[in-house]
């Protein structure tokens, strides 16, 4: 019976496990002023934008470096349509005063990119 | 800047004794607690089978219906790392919504990007600046130093449809044949091709996506593909 228990309870963790952090493969958060600003951190779904996009609008046209953590960005930057603010200027895409949509993740959430496989060295595999 | 790996140092990591990760030991617990549970089931039904024979009129035994399938995209409500206490979360597009109606693939985003592109489900924009110019190369690179693996083919195609030359050339590709150390130790820890597969383009544990040109050497007689 303690077996059972043992396994039910096993089984469980890995659920929770499983479910707590899968965020959609190529999600991007950003969170370096995000906090000390006392806004949510901002979650880029990458699966979101290449519907509508390929790669190398952001990644070239407008100069988005690929490094997740590499594009140091402040608000003001997409406010002056630099960044994000090229196309979310409520013409192409909503524009910066819909704060929410944009910064949509928890308080406290760590910068990077984040999914279901990681390319952060072997010793996260 | 990229590090660079000589490709003796491949030999090196491969030789090198796997010291068990605590994932495995995780593994091993888990797999330990299943089969404990079996062996607890095994028993109940033992001690239950002379209670069957005494007393036939048992209730029937309801039918399992199939489970429902599960989607294999998470809601934004549930996947995390979304603030449910946001209120503008429910107008952003759910993944399922959006991700369900491409083609399918096992691995990332359960989306098979190339194949959306190529049969025109989806048509992304290749520029914002009518000035810029969209250059798409078709020329395949075939990577034969690959110890024991299938080679590699390298597709310019879908990638220039996807990205600009200037995002890998020269930045972390020399445009020059030969001219790259590339080892797979490098591309586990986000070098070279692994600056995007294994973070947005499929992931790294589809070996032979790339790894998908056979040694002609290496096929022992009666073991080839019949065509």
């Amino acid at each position: 019976m303690t077996r059972r228990a043992i396994f039910v309870v096993a089984i469980l963790f890995l659920g929770l496990a499983s479910t707590s952090l899968r965020a959609e493969y190529g999600d991007v958060i950003l969170n370096r002023y995000s906090d000390l600003a006392k806004v949510r951190p901002v979650i880029f779904p990458h699966w979101f934008h290449r519907i509508r996009f390929r790669c190398k609008v952001c990644h070239h046209e407008l100069g988005f470096e690929m490094r997740a953590g590499a594009n140091d960005m402040k608000m003001m930057d997409i406010t002056e349509g630099k960044f994000c603010g090229m196309c979310h200027d409520n013409k192409t895409a909503w524009g910066v005063e819909n704060c929410n949509l944009c910064h949509s993740g928890k308080p406290g959430l760590k910068s990077g990119i984040r999914g279901g496989h990681q390319t952060l060295g072997p010793g996260r595999w | 800047m990229a590090q660079k790996f000589e490709v003796s140092e491949w030999a090196n990591f491969s030789d090198e004794e796997p010291e068990m990760s605590w994932n495995c030991r995780w593994g091993i617990l888990v797999l330990v607690f299943i089969i404990g549970g079996c062996e607890a089931d095994h028993q109940n039904v033992g001690a239950q089978q002379p209670v069957a024979k005494t007393a036939p009129s048992r209730p029937p035994i309801p039918v399992a219906r199939p489970a429902p399938p599960r989607s294999a995209w998470l809601r934004l409500q549930a996947d995390g790392i979304h603030d449910v206490d946001n209120p503008a979360l429910r107008l952003l597009q759910q993944p399922e919504e959006a991700l369900s109606k491409l083609p399918r693939a096992a691995e990332g985003n359960n989306v098979d990007w190339v194949a959306a592109l190529r049969s025109g489900v989806i048509i992304p924009r290749t520029n914002v600046f009518p000035e810029t110019k969209i250059k798409v190369l078709d020329r395949d690179v075939i990577m034969e130093k690959t110890a024991g693996m299938p080679m590699v083919r390298f597709p310019h195609r879908p990638h220039t449809e996807w990205l600009d030359c200037k995002n890998c050339h020269d930045r972390i590709f020399k445009a020059k044949r030969g001219a790259n150390a590339v080892t797979m130790r490098a591309i586990l820890q986000g070098e070279f091709c692994g600056q995007c597969h294994g973070a947005v383009s499929f992931p790294l544990t589809q070996c032979s996506r790339c790894h998908s040109v056979p040694r002609p050497s290496r096929v022992r007689p009666g073991t080839e593909p019949t065509k």
